[in-house]
């Protein structure tokens, strides 16, 4: 579906477990494999705790995962250190959640965006004025907010500066961890339109957390689903509601609310709770709350299968 | 330093009280010789040995027949200096450490907190009579024995605040945009301990001032002739009933002295206090 030779990151078999003080082990991301291309956005959609921000701080060092690589560039990032790791982290930024606790409430506009060029010597302390406004421009602020406090700033004014501070080293990934969801609809959307205005511009390849399919369907050029750690579906962003075969897919979608949807129907909501990741099932991880379990969902774990050209499933069901 | 800021200080009247006080205290410091009329306050005449207060000697004599009134002025250097240097020591080594321990965590954390443990766990002027004791017995001594027993408060606040703020997005953000390991330490955790810590050095002068001033009564700080307050107390103590002079004067002078710089420190923290930011 895309051009493999525009291949920008890659994460194979990729495992997070973290120890617990009993001494048993969480597994947040399992075996997670992953493909993001140049210039295109790659949506991970999940519930609370499905382990997608976990795998997506590996991508910006904030951990390292215990099993797996991820290539950038031919280079497995998970075992760079020190220069190293220094210089690529100018290829790869990050915006955050809650653009209220994004920022140094101590630091004025200017210095929180030109803080990253200053850090690898981009630009002298003289020029910083200069390039604030110029950033800031970038992201639809007047140039006059580079004197003002994080504080005197709204939630969408406020992510837009974060946006900005992860663009000013010009990176080729961005990793967004839910960067719309602290924000108003309203808001959001015109976030998105400009998330996607500068990803045209600059070829920036995104990461795009978010619990919300809906959203994600809007933009993404790609969109993975994960349930428990694992990785359920992959599919193209465009029309995903109607190829979207996974059944916990299915639920994520029509979880969604919309002004148009026919309120006399009756709100499905998804049975039971998700098993402990402190003990997964040996079968399909969805298999306790699926309805359309059969008895091999039990046993044996589907693996990834393409049902269409860029179209994976890990389901019994929908692969046959 | 912005109006606001400014007027914020200004406007709190004990603030301003205590801080003209505090400047006159330093001055007198500054100025003993001059405010002692020359007189030396180590140079003793035994014909004059306790003699009551009167036109020559305004606060009488003590033992040896030095003048009290100039050695409570030349005290007051020597109290302030002390002090000062163990309070800028104590919060310099507490905060590096408290920063660097909450910030890398691990064994780095786990070494400075067990042994910042180890010296809580004693009574502190208890540890700094047997450190004083064990150093020998000087000024020096005492304000390295005081300031052993004291770091720890600073770094376990300083490390508390540190953790606090450590795993915050912003944080975590600028560490992303590649800030230098030193730069986070400088522009981030200390910026955010700073103000608490500030605030507790203040509040601390009025204490450690008296915690000096007990090692000398003990006999474990500044060694005769130095004027030092706590000394002198001790040398009075002997003629507590006959010369009650000798320990009044030293003793108004810690009193006022202490006074001043704890009120200094509580409105200074009025002022300053995160919590109402």
């Amino acid at each position: 579906m895309f051009d493999e030779k525009d291949l920008l990151i890659e994460a194979r078999h990729v495992t997070r477990r973290f120890p617990t003080n009993d001494g048993r082990l969480l597994t947040a991301c399992n075996d997670v494999n992953l493909k993001f291309y140049k210039g295109k956005t790659l949506g991970i959609v999940g519930e609370s705790g499905c382990g997608k921000s976990t795998f997506m701080r590996f991508m910006v060092w904030l951990d390292t995962p215990t099993e797996g690589e991820i290539f950038f560039h031919g280079k497995d990032i998970t075992k760079m250190k020190g220069a190293e790791l220094h210089e690529n982290r100018q290829h790869i930024q990050m915006v955050f959640q809650d653009p209220s606790t994004s920022f140094n409430p101590k630091m004025k506009i200017k210095e929180i965006v030109c803080e990253p060029l200053l850090n690898f010597n981009r630009i002298s302390s003289s020029e910083v004025d200069a390039k604030a406004r110029e950033l800031l421009e970038l992201v639809e602020l007047p140039g006059d907010f580079a004197d003002r406090y994080p504080h005197n700033m709204s939630g969408g004014q406020r992510q837009r500066v974060a946006i900005a501070r992860a663009i000013a080293l010009e990176p080729e990934f961005i990793v967004m961890d839910e960067a719309t969801s602290a924000l108003d609809v309203s808001v959001q959307k015109t976030v998105i339109e400009l998330i996607t205005r500068l990803q045209r511009e600059k070829n920036i390849a995104i990461g795009f957390i978010a619990h919300d399919l809906g959203l994600i369907e809007s933009f993404a050029h790609q969109v993975a689903v994960m349930y428990l750690g694992n990785i359920v579906e992959v599919m193209p962003g465009e029309g995903l509601s109607d190829i979207c075969c996974h059944p916990y897919s299915r639920a994520l979608l029509n979880s969604v609310f919309d002004l148009k949807m026919d309120f006399s129907q009756k709100i499905k909501a998804i049975e039971g709770e998700p098993p402990s990741p402190l003990d997964l099932p040996q079968g399909c991880p969805f298999s306790n709350r699926c309805p359309d379990c059969v008895d091999d969902c039990h046993h044996t774990k589907p693996t990834l299968t393409e049902v269409a050209p860029g179209h994976l499933v890990a389901c019994h069901c929908c692969a046959r | 330093m912005d109006a606001a800021t400014r007027k914020k200080f200004l406007s709190n009247r004990g603030f301003v009280l205590f801080s003209v006080l505090a400047i006159i205290i330093i001055l007198i410091a500054v100025f003993a010789p001059v405010l002692s009329g020359g007189i030396d306050p180590t140079a003793g005449d035994l014909r004059d040995a306790i003699m009551q207060p009167d036109g020559t000697h305004l606060c009488g004599t003590d033992k040896m027949g030095r003048d009290i009134y100039s050695r409570v002025l030349y005290g007051a250097r020597i109290s302030l200096v002390s002090t000062f240097i163990l309070v800028a020591l104590v919060f310099v080594i507490g905060t590096a450490l408290g920063v660097v321990s909450g910030y890398f965590g691990g064994w780095v954390d786990a070494v400075i907190m067990r042994i910042a443990d180890m010296m809580i766990a004693f009574p502190g002027l208890v540890l700094a009579i047997a450190v004083a004791g064990m150093l020998g017995a000087s000024m020096r001594n005492a304000i390295i024995a005081i300031a052993l027993v004291t770091w720890p408060k600073y770094a376990r606040m300083a490390r508390s605040l540190v953790l606090k703020i450590r795993h915050t997005d912003f944080v975590y953000a600028a560490i992303v945009t590649g800030s230098s390991t030193w730069r986070m330490l400088w522009k981030y955790m200390l910026p955010n301990t700073i103000t608490t810590l500030v605030i507790t050095a203040a509040t601390d002068i009025g204490g450690m001032m008296m915690e000096l001033s007990a090692l000398s009564f003990l006999g474990f700080g500044a060694q005769p002739p130095t004027p030092e307050w706590g000394a002198m107390l001790n040398e009075g103590r002997d003629f507590m009933q006959s010369a009650p002079w000798m320990m009044i004067y030293p003793g108004f002078a810690i009193f006022i002295t202490v006074v001043v710089f704890n009120m200094l420190g509580d409105n200074l923290r009025d002022i300053l206090d995160p919590r109402e930011e």
